[in-house]
Parts: structure tokens; sequence; C-alpha cells
């Protein structure tokens, strides 16, 4: 499945994520991370700890709807994959992130704009693993 | 306030990731194709997050603490160990599947799409199921020193 380009938009919305990392450690000094936050959520330490998770969570999850009071049309989500695939992938993601400490949000860009050492390194290897997968499955399965 | 000052945060995220193209799995995984169907969008999205991240760490970084808290909460771990390396090693190979990582599903529940649910809810089940078993080897090792 062909999509488009889309370098000023894709730019512009990294900025604003970026933007977030920023405001949340200025806010909260805490990283912007999408496994800490549902880590956190699935087995909060303390009622405070669970609380500004779920209101920031809550904060993502209307994104899209902003995006569609602004332009009128809510975000693509197109899946060319399998629901198989889907539920295999959310639970090693799911196995993985645990283990890593962290995903793109936390390692690749909080942990990567600090200069840790430990991100760059998680950064790297799940972009090696992930491009090794993506032409494994579509090149060489052929799915 | 601070609250309020959460939710917005969350927001401006959601935003970001709804118009980078993040929550979309087709975009996502052609950035990765670079033999078929390549879109190099998700270039432009990591590079705009860390060079205003950089800029803006450095900026909250000079002052002693957040506005809400007494203390930055930075990870105390240093090492370079092997849960660190297979688990990424491991999320990459899952994002390579499925198409999403976390940061692009959360905010894209808000579409309603059911794949997101689906994939969203597997992903909570492997955060369950690393969680059992990180304690069931601390266990054995606690049993065999």
């Amino acid at each position: 499945m062909v999509t488009e380009f889309t370098p000023w938009m894709s730019l512009a919305g990294g900025a604003l994520i970026g933007l977030a990392a920023v405001s949340l450690m200025w806010i909260a000094g805490r990283v912007f991370g999408a496994t800490g936050i549902l880590s956190g959520l699935t087995n909060p330490a303390s009622r405070q700890d669970f609380t500004w998770r779920l209101v920031l969570l809550a904060g993502m999850v209307t994104g899209p709807a902003v995006v569609y009071l602004l332009s009128g049309q809510f975000p693509a989500v197109d899946v060319p994959v399998s629901t198989t695939m889907l539920i295999v992938g959310g639970l090693i993601v799911g196995v993985g992130v645990s283990y890593g400490g962290g995903c793109t949000s936390g390692h690749g860009v909080c942990g990567m704009a600090r200069l840790s050492p430990r991100s760059i390194v998680a950064t790297l290897t799940f972009m090696a693993t992930t491009f090794v997968t993506v032409f494994v499955i579509r090149h060489v399965i052929g799915v | 306030m601070r609250l309020i000052a959460i939710y917005l945060t969350g927001l401006i995220f959601g935003v970001g990731i709804s118009i980078s193209g993040m929550a979309n799995p087709a975009k996502v995984l052609n950035f990765f194709d670079i033999a078929g169907t390549w879109d190099p969008s998700l270039a432009f999205v990591m590079g705009g997050a860390l060079v205003v991240t950089f800029i803006g760490y450095k900026l909250v970084f000079g002052r002693t603490a957040p506005i809400f808290d007494k203390q930055f909460h930075l990870p105390a771990k240093r090492s370079i160990d092997a849960p660190l390396v297979g688990g990424s090693a491991l999320f990459g190979v899952g994002w390579g599947i499925a198409g999403f990582c976390p940061g692009g599903a959360l905010p894209a529940l808000g579409t309603g799409v059911t794949d997101v649910f689906i994939f969203t809810g597997a992903l909570i089940v492997g955060l369950f199921l690393a969680r059992g078993l990180q304690t069931l080897s601390t266990a054995r090792k606690n049993a065999t020193a």
C-alpha cells in the first residue's frame, strides 16, 4: 500500500511531539514515554501516580478529535496487516518494551534528546530490528 | 492547575502523533520498507521531535525543579545490559509485524478504529506477561541464592 510523502505535516507533528515532551518535563519533571505511562497505569505505585498518567492519556486520546474539529477529518489509520499480526505484534511489543524500559517516545525522543547512552543503544536496536522484520515479512515471506 | 497542564500536554502529543502519521501503520511500515513502497516521512517526525526536545530540555534543565514537583524524575539506570538490548530488539520485531508502537497507538484510540483497540489490548497483555516473567525469574534467582 503506497502512502503519500508528507514532510511538512510530519515535521510539524514531530515538533508538537517534542513540545509535549518538553512540557511534561517542565510541568511535572517526567519523561514522556508511552511505555512508562501504560506501565504506570496497569501497575500504579500510588493513587496520585495513577491520576496524572490517566489525565495525560485522556489528553492523548482526545488528539484525533481536536484534529477533526480543526480540519474536518479524523487522522487516517490504515492497517495493512491481519488481525493475527496485530495481536502477535502487540504481545511482542508489550514484552519487548517492558524489558527494554521504553519505546519510540521514551527512548527514541526523550532519551535520545538527553543523549542517554541507554536510549541511543535501545533506539538503534529497535530501528534495526524493525527494518529487518519489515523486509523479511514483505520481501522474503511476501505477505 | 497541574492536571489541566498535564491534560493539555497529552493533547499536544495526541495532535502531534495524529498529524505526523505515526498513528497510521501503513505510513509507519512504509518508512521501514526502503526496498518497496518507501515513505520517508517518519524521519521528519523523529527529526522535528528531537530538535525541539533537545533545545527545550536544555532550557528546562536550567531550572532547579519542575513547576509542580520538587525534582526531575530521570531514569537512574546507566548500564547497557541484556534486557535493554534484547527487549528493544523484540520491540522492533513486534513494531515491524503490527505497524503500531505504543506512542502511536494510544492517541489513535481516539479515532475509534477497532484495530487500534485490538493492538492495544494485546500490548497490555504483553506488559502483564513480561511482569509475570520478571517476577518468576526474580523468585528463581532468590531461591537459588
